[in-house]
């Protein structure tokens, strides 16, 4: 097959184009230039373009560079400023895997005659049987990434590749170092790539918009204190929200950025037994009963009852014990009762 | 590189390597090399083999002349907007520079420095130091007539020093018309058939800008560093035979190129020629193609062993939003479609039927993918005026 291996220049996409190699397949790399401003981790940097192109030397392969700037500004950056304005916590990498790496690279690759496009990610792709794709988690637990890719549907499971999905990292890596691979030991990239290690969100977003100072309120309205940007507090949140310390522990129940207040409460008060999930997408159509649903990357998968909403993409999943309230944006994803396949998900309302 | 460059630069390889700087038998015939090659650069230029400094790239040498230039005498650098990078680069961060400053200006929809803005900004800048206007653009071949800015400058900034970038220039034009307008002039060997590596700023009248690089003195201490005879050797070979043939290749690549275009016009829809013919170099064939990205079609291109470019890539090498359009007003949809195709020495009539060709099956194969509504529908393509779409 002629296969398109997306290449951040990362232990894990290296490796994922060493394999589809070793099998016999036309790959050609493709490093995307995602972010043109400041940038010391995630893709984007020049050094990591770097050691994706001399990988794909050593294996051997053609490499490229395409540049998706304009779209990763459009449907990653300026929705992820937009989204603090409004007290909404999105997570960026999953919207790239959805607008650009599973959207407009896709794309290109299918525009230039390739059959699949691959990637580093930890997640498998199986079948049913009745031919069906399924999204299962990556074989290596610690590391699975089924969850920021839940968002691939069969048209495009069955044009996508996960070669490293069914490894455990320690293997990859020493896989990676048995070729001398120059990313073998090369750390994972943990961060945003366009927001930088020494600014964080603060320089990034403080770049962007102006931060309102804002007031921490407990349940009943009394005034407890000041935050300096209620732009940057995110419910769940415990520390740095201007309350002195030594009292009963408070978390962020609630952002109003309109009036720019926060409500803080007891952990008992974070607790909820529903949310809604809009914008939802299935891997093989909707499912509805009882499923397990995580809530961040590396989080746990708890048990609850999904159904359907009101609106036609949104469903509301009921916790069987209650769980602390999840920030507004972030991705939720339901996984069969197994905990083996992702069956869908969206965004918490 | 031009075969006889090559054979020209081997000697300085092998038996002939000493250093030319030395005092020994060996090092004088390398010194001599070097002496006739700057000869024959004068010659060609039209200046005096004095004013001649061998320099490693045609960057080092728009730098040299543009910070040497503040570094000697503070003040401010004006470029047009669609200088190459290293020009515009320079001038653009010595506005974050304590000594000095740096103005860009506008051009017209060919690409051409606006006469008139830069007569503003002379006027309302008391402290110029150097201008600098590109002979020949690199990205879409326009050519800017220097003496014509040069009478502007003398005019409205009579202290400030002229340079000019005519890396693109030596293949299509007589230097010797450019060199008597201006101060300062940047060559580098590459862009004529000689080897990369090796570039040649001109200097006229005694030092105006300060070295960029101070250490051994050499090239009369404008720039220290030893000197790469071979490469000096064959870039001045490449030079005498580039003047030599450059008439005769004027009339042929136009030819070929007015082919090029012409046979990509008939064969596609939606082509727009960036800038007409008549106001850019013959080797430089640009168009704007609509419903296609660039990038995609490179791809295809280059697996059919076409070798083309559409703006210029960045150190990631990926392809950037081409400034040169952005600054001309090309819409930047437009630019997005932009296939740049150069014609020079070795390029021959089959080549051109097979560009055609190729980039019609590429285009095509794009376009079945996503048909544009212009294109799809039959209605006519988008037309780019670029005279329109600039003023």
């Amino acid at each position: 097959m002629k296969v398109m291996c997306a290449m951040s220049g990362g232990v894990d996409s290296s490796v994922a184009a060493l394999l589809l190699r070793q099998a016999g397949h036309d790959v050609v790399g493709v490093t995307m230039k995602l972010w043109g401003g400041d940038s010391d981790t995630g893709c984007c940097s020049v050094s990591d373009v770097d050691d994706a192109r001399r990988v794909a030397q050593q294996l051997g392969i053609d490499h490229l560079v395409f540049n998706f700037g304009d779209d990763f500004d459009e449907h990653v950056v300026a929705p992820y400023i937009d989204a603090h304005t409004r007290g909404v916590t999105p997570n960026p990498c999953i919207e790239c895997n959805r607008s650009v790496k599973f959207a407009r690279l896709a794309e290109r690759a299918d525009l230039l005659g390739f059959d699949a496009v691959a990637t580093g990610h930890h997640a498998n792709i199986g079948r049913s049987a009745d031919g069906r794709y399924t999204l299962v988690r990556g074989s290596d637990a610690a590391k699975d990434q089924s969850y920021v890719v839940h968002m691939l549907d069969q048209v495009q499971l069955a044009r996508t590749m996960f070669p490293v999905g069914g490894m455990q990292k320690a293997d990859l890596r020493a896989l990676a170092a048995s070729i001398d691979l120059r990313t073998a030991t090369k750390p994972d990239s943990q961060d945003v790539c366009f927001i930088t290690s020494t600014g964080g969100r603060i320089a990034f977003l403080g770049d962007r918009i102006p931060f309102r100072s804002g007031t921490v309120v407990d349940t009943d309205g009394t005034r407890l204190g000041e935050v300096a940007s209620v732009e940057m507090v995110t419910v769940g949140q415990r520390k740095g929200i201007g309350l002195p310390g030594g009292g009963p522990k408070r978390y962020v129940l609630d952002v109003d950025t309109a009036s720019a207040t926060v409500t803080v409460g007891s952990h008992a008060d974070l607790l909820r037994d529903e949310l809604i999930v809009d914008r939802m997408s299935w891997v093989d159509g909707p499912v509805h009963g009882s499923v397990l649903v995580q809530c961040s990357a590396h989080g746990r998968a708890l048990p609850a009852t999904i159904s359907t909403a009101e609106e036609a993409d949104s469903i509301v999943v009921r916790w069987h014990e209650p769980q602390r309230r999840i920030a507004p944006g972030q991705s939720v994803v339901a996984y069969d009762p197994t905990n083996t396949r992702a069956l869908g998900g969206g965004i918490c309302r | 590189m031009r075969a006889e460059a090559v054979e020209a630069m081997m000697p300085y390889l092998s038996d002939l390597y000493a250093n030319p700087s030395g005092s020994h038998r060996f090092a004088r015939r390398a010194r001599q090399a070097v002496d006739e090659a700057r000869d024959t650069v004068a010659r060609v230029v039209g200046c005096h083999p004095n004013e001649v400094v061998f320099t490693g790239c045609g960057t080092e040498n728009d730098n040299m002349a543009i910070t040497g230039a503040i570094a000697r005498r503070g003040g401010v650098a004006v470029c047009p907007a669609v200088e190459h990078h290293a020009v515009l680069h320079v001038v653009e961060q010595l506005s974050h520079q304590p000594r000095g400053q740096g103005r860009v200006v506008g051009v017209d929809a060919f690409g051409r420095v606006d006469l008139d803005e830069l007569a503003a900004t002379l006027d309302a800048t008391p402290d110029v130091t150097i201008v600098s206007v590109m002979a020949v653009n690199n990205e879409v071949g326009t050519i800017t007539d220097i003496a014509e800015v040069a009478r502007v400058v003398r005019r409205h900034a009579p202290d400030a020093l002229l340079h000019t970038d005519a890396v693109q220039s030596a293949c299509w034009l007589d230097l010797r018309d450019i060199t008597p307008h201006v101060d300062l002039l940047s060559l580098s060997a590459h862009k004529f058939g000689g080897p990369k590596g090796v570039g040649v700023l001109v200097e006229r009248g005694g030092p105006k800008v300060d070295p960029l690089l101070v250490g051994g003195g050499q090239e009369r201490e404008r720039r220290s560093g030893t000197h790469n005879t071979a490469g000096i050797v064959a870039a001045a070979v490449a030079l005498d035979l580039t003047d030599r043939e450059r008439v005769v290749e004027n009339v042929r690549l136009a030819a070929l190129r007015d082919q090029l275009v012409d046979g990509l016009r008939d064969r596609l829809d939606g082509i727009t020629e960036t800038v007409p013919r008549e106001y850019k170099v013959a080797g430089s064939a640009h168009v704007c193609i609509t419903g296609i990205e660039s990038e995609a079609l490179l791809f295809l291109l280059d697996e059919a062993d076409v070798c083309a470019s559409a703006a210029s890539a960045c150190a990631s090498g990926a392809m950037e939003p081409s400034h040169v359009l952005a600054a001309m007003g090309v819409d930047r949809s437009m630019a997005l479609g932009a296939l740049r195709l150069t014609l020079g020495q070795t390029t021959m009539a089959a080549d051109i039927e097979r560009a055609v060709d190729v980039i019609g099956a590429a285009v095509d194969q794009l376009r079945r993918h996503h048909p544009t509504p212009a294109v799809a529908d039959g209605s006519a393509p988008t037309t780019l005026d670029p005279i329109a779409s600039a003023s």
